[in-house]
């Protein structure tokens, strides 16, 4: 294949695994922003919504485009119930405590990896995309669902955004993030919004396992990959911060499905946990964050 | 100093007693219940470690579905030496590691007479010279040819499935002769995977043509298409042999990135096994080829052995289970099972096995069976058993997809398959 197309498809490729990368690791990453909550369950509340997705694709009759978007509502509400449900009997009870709360989040991991076992079974589950229509280039077919992935990706993070922003909860949110004491004498309910903030982390990594299962089919042990691909962006990005998080993603999706085309995958997983280790060597707040400052 | 606070805080010896105790009553009450079942002598034991979970799951359910309908016929027709044979499943997880727990807990708490059904071959590495310091038969179900090569030991055996060197050594003539000589592998970055590009390497070679690539794949991967451009333009044939959960993944991005203009592919049937493969993604597959130890979809040619196979498995004419029309066998396998049980009972039959202490006169009239005809027991057809190799050599049959369905359309005979001897076990001892 030329240079050019080869090119093109490696960026493709990249655009792909750099949207979804986004919405799981910004899930991730708010939730550290605002609770200091360092969520090993998050790649599982990824997997649950790729089974929820398939659920709804094999149970409710008529055409896949249905059943898909049924799965786009039900699995970020199901799971953020979930999360909701997590946070107020797990994660309040024991204060928030930094070991504690990541003790208890891998604990999560097994439950919600072994309930996935016991209800969906050890199968693989493919997922019926809502339209199939291939690109064709001369050189190679191209899927126009992974671009459609692409737009739903930047969509949803430009409604996070606006949710941080320019909304009352995101205000509150960003408040209890700067100041929790000073957040509390304000009359600001923390306790509410670290739930609220833990039910929006898990819908956005259950969002993401929506998109990607017409890709790769839910299987319960799915939810390992990306919560480390999560933390590697995380950590390149800078905890808690989302412009830091999303220049991660798409730095790390990119030069992840460059080097993958280009050399190989394992090559491309080298080098981006050789980024984690010098960033945390260098500039351990993360590369994009100005210090002392977190958005 | 952290210690010191602790048994400051309230943890006294006797509550630390009183806990350990509890946990240890916990530990043992398994073992003790199971204990007391096992007695040598009222029945026949077989350890089964399948695949239950793991990357080798939807092959580790069929092969349990297979096995208990095979124990079913066998107990109905008066067991093995009168004795009742019973099986004990315990799941492995696909992870080489608790592979060898698995064989360890077979030996130590099940005290089973045989084990048998493993198939990943990174499993079965693991876990054979575990078998063989146990001195446990161990009956293999996978492919690999670690064990025809001479690498584990006397007490492992496959009696029924053919290993990858002759399946491959007796399909590339075919291969080079009908789709080209331009060979681009693609196959999963272990153990079994190699078999193949070693195997196939070779034998293309001999027949003349060239490996233009090899692509390996790790077999956790979720997505394929960044390793596709690897495929060169001049590739004839592309060889693909695929495992794990994602297997449809790999053939729906394989077809979404070569289109129309895809040159001949021929495949393992492992890339689609439990796979539904008329479904409109594999619409691309129409007209290409597969190797399939025994054909998924009912034949014209269809044996008696065959039908009666699908009935007592529960499996219709496509290969489906008759519950579930979406819940595909993996039919190019599973008959494995079936026959290693059948050939357990012959070589058990042989040596009038009762009990442990028979193990070797077991395994020696193991090595004296020169083969097995084709029938109820051997439905996938007649075979050789070289008793030095330890290894079984049977048909291979290449099938193309037609109509969405595979056809069979060259079924090799077994001389084909064979290769000279890499070893000889019974020259070890026991």
């Amino acid at each position: 294949m030329d240079l050019a197309p080869y090119l093109l498809l490696a960026g493709l490729e990249g655009l792909v695994q750099a949207s979804v990368l986004m919405l799981t690791a910004l899930g991730l990453s708010l939730v550290f922003g605002v609770m200091r909550v360092v969520n090993v369950a998050h790649g599982e509340f990824f997997m649950a919504g790729a089974l929820i997705a398939w659920a709804c694709g094999a149970y409710i009759p008529g055409p896949p485009a249905l059943g898909f978007i049924a799965g786009l509502l039900v699995a970020p509400l199901a799971v953020g119930a979930l999360a909701w449900a997590a946070d107020r009997t797990i994660l309040q009870k024991i204060g928030y405590n930094p070991e504690g709360t990541i003790v208890s989040t891998i604990g999560m991991l097994y439950i919600l990896q072994q309930g996935a076992l016991l209800t969906f079974g050890p199968d693989a589950r493919a997922v019926d995309a809502p339209f199939y229509y291939t690109i064709r280039t001369p050189w190679f077919g191209y899927s126009s669902y992974k671009l459609f992935t692409v737009a739903v990706a930047f969509a949803l993070v430009a409604a996070l955004w606006l949710l941080m922003r320019k909304s009352k909860v995101g205000l509150l949110m960003r408040a209890t993030q700067f100041d929790r004491e000073t957040a509390l004498n304000f009359g600001i309910p923390v306790g509410k919004v670290y739930s609220a903030v833990f039910a929006i982390g898990a819908m956005m990594a259950a969002v993401a396992g929506v998109l990607v299962v017409p890709n790769q089919q839910a299987h319960y042990l799915m939810g390992t990959d990306p919560l480390l691909l999560s933390f590697v962006v995380v950590i390149v990005g800078g905890l808690g911060s989302i412009p830091g998080t999303i220049a991660a993603a798409v730095l790390i999706g990119l030069s992840d499905g460059l080097l993958s085309v280009f050399f190989s995958p394992t090559l491309a997983k080298i080098v981006s946990t050789l980024l984690v280790a010098l960033v945390l060597i260098f500039k351990p707040e993360g590369l994009f964050t100005v210090k002392g400052r977190r958005a | 100093m952290k210690k010191l606070h602790m048994n400051n805080s309230g943890l006294t010896r006797r509550r630390l007693l009183r806990s350990a105790a509890s946990a240890g009553v916990v530990l043992a009450a398994p073992g003790l219940i199971r204990g007391a079942q096992a007695q040598a002598g009222d029945a026949i034991r077989l350890g089964a470690p399948f695949h239950r979970t793991g990357i080798g799951a939807s092959y580790g359910r069929w092969y349990e579905r297979t096995a208990n309908a095979a124990l079913k016929i066998i107990n109905e027709g008066g067991g093995i030496n009168g004795l009742p044979v019973e099986m004990i499943v315990e799941d492995d997880g696909t992870d080489p590691k608790r592979g060898v727990e698995v064989m360890e807990k077979f030996a130590a708490e099940h005290k089973v007479d045989a084990v048998f059904g493993h198939l990943f071959s990174h499993v079965v590495a693991a876990t054979a010279p575990r078998a063989g310091e146990l001195k446990m038969p161990y009956f293999l179900c996978s492919e690999a040819h670690t064990l025809a090569s001479g690498a584990f030991n006397r007490y492992c055996f496959q009696p029924s499935i053919t290993d990858v060197k002759s399946q491959v050594s007796s399909m590339a003539p075919w291969i080079s002769s009908n789709l080209g000589k331009k060979v681009t592998l693609i196959y999963p970055d272990f153990n079994f995977g190699y078999d193949h590009r070693d195997n196939m390497t070779a034998a293309i070679k001999a027949q003349g043509g060239e490996i233009v690539a090899d692509i390996a794949i790790p077999p956790t991967e979720t997505s394929f298409t960044r390793y596709m451009p690897r495929i060169p333009f001049n590739t004839d044939v592309i060889y693909h042999v695929m495992v794990g959960p994602a297997v449809l993944t790999f053939v729906k991005e394989l077809g979404e990135h070569l289109g129309r203009n895809r040159p001949e592919i021929f495949g393992f049937i492992d890339s689609l096994e439990a796979v539904d493969m008329e479904i409109p993604q594999l619409e691309f597959l129409e007209g290409t080829y597969f190797w399939e130890a025994m054909p998924r979809y009912a034949q014209e040619t269809q044996s008696e052995a065959d039908q009666a196979f699908r009935a007592a498995v529960g499996v219709d004419d496509r290969g489906a289970s008759l519950d579930d029309p979406k819940d595909i066998s993996t039919y190019a396998h599973m008959f494995s099972v079936w026959e290693t049980l059948f050939a357990i009972k012959q070589a058990m039959e042989m040596a009038d096995y009762r009990g442990p202490e028979q193990k070797i006169a077991m395994m020696e009239a193991m090595e004296s069976i020169s083969g097995f005809e084709e029938g109820a027991a051997f439905p996938q057809g007649d075979k050789i058993f070289n008793g030095k190799t330890h290894q079984s050599f049977g048909h291979q049959n290449i099938s193309q997809v037609t109509e969405g369905k595979l056809k069979v359309v060259h079924r090799t005979s077994i001389e084909d398959t064979l290769y000279p001897d890499e070893t000889d076990y019974t020259q070890m001892s026991f």
